[in-house]
This record gives C-alpha cells, sequence and structure tokens, in this order.
C-alpha cells in the first residue's frame, strides 16, 4: 500500500480544528487530486453510526482522531463507556467489508476527547434528534454555572436540569418548563 | 513488582473496588435518577480501572491483563485504599465515601494528568473531567442530606463520622508515591478546603478527629473486601478462564 500520503489528522494536537469541523468536510475535495485511502476510509467511517445515538457518526462525534493508509486512531468518549467496545467493532466490519481489512484501529486516550471535538454537523444532527448539543469551549471549571440548556424541540432556554446523568454517560436529563417535554442534553466534557 | 507498576496497581485497585461497590446500588437506589447516577459514576471507574489494571500489566511484563488482575487475585494482593472497601450502607454513608473519595480522586489526577509518565497522564487526563462529576454529585447530596430533615441530617453525620476515619490514608506518602512523582502530603491543604466549604454549605461540622486507620496499600484489608471480592470474582472462581 502506497504510503507517502500524509495522514489526515482530525482536529489537532492541542484541540479541535476549525470551528470544531473536520478538515476534510469544511474544506472540499479537490476533484483534480488523485483518490486517496484515506478519502475511502474517511467516506466509509462517515456511515457508522454511534451505536448509542445512531443519529451521529463516529465522525461527526469526533472519536475517530487519524485516518492513515495503515491505520485509523480512535478515542474514547468516556473511559468506561460501554459504546466504546461496539464502536470498535462496527469500525472493524465496516472497514473489512468495504476491502480495508488491513487498516488497524489504534486507540489513544491523549489529548482526551471533549465535546468541542463534535462537528457543527454533528451538533445540528443532535439537536434534530432531540438532545440539546453541548455548548462549545465548555470546560470542567463552568460546572457550577451551565447556562440552561435551549430546548430542542421548542427552542426555549426556560429549562431545568432533573439529572446531571442521564440514560448513557455522554447525557444529563433536562426538562423544558415552556413546553413540559423532557429532554436529553450531551453534557460539556 | 516495578514500582510504577504497583502505583498503577493502587490507582487501579481503588477505582475497581469503588466501582464495584457503587454497582451494588444498581436497582435499589432511591429515585431513578440517582440510580443512573450511581450507575454511571460506577461505569467511570471500572472504565477507570480497566485503564490502570491494564497499565499495570503492561509494566509487570507477566502476561497478566487487567481481566486477570481484578478476577483472579486473593484479598491481600489487593492495594486499595481501605475507604472505598467500605460498605455502601444507606445512601448517605455512600455519598460520605464519595465526597471524601471523589474530591481526593479529582485533585490526584489533576496533579498526575501534568506526570512525566505519560500512560499515567494520559489515563488521568481523560479521567479527571469524569471525576469532577462525580465530586459534585456527592458534595451536592452531603448539602441536601446535611441542610435537609432531622433524619436526613442525623443519617449523613453518621455517615461523615464513620467514612472519616478512612480519609488519612488516602495521603500517605511513601517510596512508590514519590518515584510515580506524586506528592499526596501536598494535596490535603486543597482537599481540606473543598471538604469544609461543602460542610459549611450543609450546616455540618466536620467530624471529630479520630485515629486514622490504614493498611489498604499494603494488603491488610477489612473483612467487607473479601465478601466484595467473593461476588465480584465468582464467575471466574467457579469457572476459570470462562469467557461469553
Amino acid at each position: 500500500m502506497a504510503s507517502s500520503n500524509p495522514s489526515v489528522i482530525l482536529g489537532s494536537r492541542s484541540g479541535p480544528g476549525i470551528h470544531g469541523q473536520h478538515p476534510a468536510l469544511a474544506d472540499p475535495l479537490d476533484p483534480g487530486r488523485a483518490p486517496r485511502v484515506q478519502d475511502d476510509v474517511l467516506r466509509i467511517l462517515s456511515n457508522v453510526p454511534d451505536p448509542e445515538i445512531p443519529c451521529v457518526s463516529v465522525i461527526d462525534l469526533g472519536i475517530v482522531r487519524e485516518i492513515a493508509d495503515d491505520h485509523v486512531t480512535i478515542t474514547p468518549t468516556y473511559t468506561g463507556c460501554p459504546a466504546t467496545l461496539a464502536i470498535e467493532r462496527m469500525i472493524r466490519e465496516a472497514l473489512n467489508a468495504n476491502g480495508f481489512a488491513d487498516v488497524r484501529i489504534d486507540t489513544t486516550l491523549s489529548p482526551p476527547w471533549s465535546t468541542d471535538w463534535i462537528s457543527d454537523e454533528g451538533r445540528e444532527k443532535l439537536r434534530a434528534y432531540g438532545i440539546a448539543p453541548p455548548p462549545k469551549g465548555a470546560n470542567a471549571a463552568s460546572l457550577k454555572n451551565d447556562a440552561p440548556a435551549e430546548c430542542p424541540r421548542c427552542g426555549s432556554s426556560n429549562t431545568e436540569e432533573i439529572s446531571r446523568f442521564g440514560s448513557t454517560p455522554c447525557k444529563a436529563l433536562w426538562r423544558c418548563k415552556a413546553c413540559a417535554e423532557p429532554f436529553d442534553r450531551f453534557k460539556c466534557h | 513488582m516495578h514500582a510504577l507498576a504497583t502505583s498503577a496497581l493502587r490507582l487501579g485497585d481503588d477505582s475497581l473496588i469503588l466501582g464495584q461497590r457503587l454497582s451494588e446500588w444498581c436497582g435499589h437506589a432511591p429515585a431513578l435518577e440517582v440510580d443512573l447516577s450511581l450507575a454511571n459514576c460506577a461505569l467511570d471507574l471500572i472504565g477507570q480501572a480497566t485503564h490502570f489494571l491494564g497499565l499495570a500489566g503492561d509494566l509487570e511484563g507477566k502476561g497478566r491483563d487487567a481481566d486477570a488482575l481484578a478476577f483472579r487475585r486473593d484479598v491481600m494482593d489487593f492495594t486499595n485504599c481501605l475507604l472505598v472497601e467500605q460498605k455502601n450502607g444507606d445512601f448517605a454513608q455512600t455519598i460520605a465515601r464519595q465526597f471524601l473519595f471523589s474530591h481526593y480522586q479529582e485533585l490526584l489526577f489533576a496533579e498526575l494528568a501534568a506526570s512525566k509518565h505519560e500512560r499515567f497522564a494520559a489515563i488521568a487526563a481523560k479521567a479527571v473531567k469524569e471525576v469532577t462529576y462525580h465530586a459534585k454529585l456527592a458534595s451536592d447530596w452531603v448539602v441536601r442530606l446535611g441542610d435537609g430533615t432531622e433524619e436526613s441530617r442525623a443519617r449523613m453525620v453518621q455517615g461523615l463520622d464513620w467514612m472519616w476515619r478512612f480519609a488519612d490514608e488516602l495521603f500517605v506518602m511513601d517510596e512508590l508515591d514519590a518515584a510515580l512523582g506524586i506528592d499526596k502530603l501536598a494535596l490535603k491543604p486543597a482537599w481540606d478546603q473543598r471538604i469544609d466549604a461543602v460542610l459549611a454549605e450543609a450546616t455540618l461540622e466536620r467530624p471529630a478527629p479520630r485515629r486514622a486507620i490504614t493498611g489498604g496499600r499494603s494488603g491488610h484489608h477489612s473483612e467487607q473486601l473479601g465478601h466484595l471480592l467473593t461476588e465480584m470474582q465468582f464467575l471466574q472462581r467457579a469457572y476459570p478462564g470462562a469467557t461469553w
């Protein structure tokens, strides 16, 4: 397999890419350029859904950190998230099914994933799915003063947290006081 | 065992045993939201344990993985602090344990995230964000129970009173901590400050000083850890090597 192509680095060592957008998505591929293994792999992975929030792909969530000729590097969202194993298996199956059985999957913890790695497109998909996306640039220090989530159904900010821990490690339970609907909020992380 | 391997083992054992304890609440918590919260914290802790025990096994170099270390060691070989093996008791006692431990763990991981030992630093940097939530959850409940009804207050006081004697062990320094580059003693003032601030908000007094009980790091555990392992390790003891 050719190895002269540079790998696609998703985001940077110091944080997510510009506006959290995947570089290849923000900058459409030059049609004159020779096709690369990475383009195919990116396309394949863009169709691998998160097992617990299937409206978003592993690319949208920022779980895939790097795509190279011979390997894909992924990072877990939460250390104990049971979906991590399922995600790796699904990526493996998708690669195998598309003729990339020789592309291995590496896992890295550093730099740690944060919700800022979720792409803008991913955020919109979450909202449409009924999950309030996390605010950007949030960090642990802001935990005490979380701004109210915007209700993904009616858009009201007249909302309250029911429980900081929800149905999956990445979500909190909220309630909209305007339309009375409960909803999930993707936790800042 | 290599010094760093033992350090990884201690970190992993703390997370594993507390994660297992919290898992015992699953389906039994006072409210659905609490049930989800405790299960989520347990999951985070078991995730940390998987990473730290995996690292311990790698550093040891004898082919033991995280599962082997979790399920195929006997009680004297566990190096967790005594605090995390304490029984759940009532909800207030569980919260007291979490409160004292999570604040310690958050401070410790923040420190460890800057360690020159990259694999320790990577796990700590990842986990510290989760532990921040644990500390916040526990603190919120200390305030709610402490500054609550007569009954909730009495239980919170009892819970803290029991767990308090195991807090000193968290800050005991030895040559392994020094090799890892962590000064646990230096974490104590920040911990005291956090604990005191929450207790003040909860209108609670700091429990009276007690003779500290230590020994967990060297395998001197209470009877309670054996009972916990009996349940946690049952399958691997009854059917060694079983997979599914």
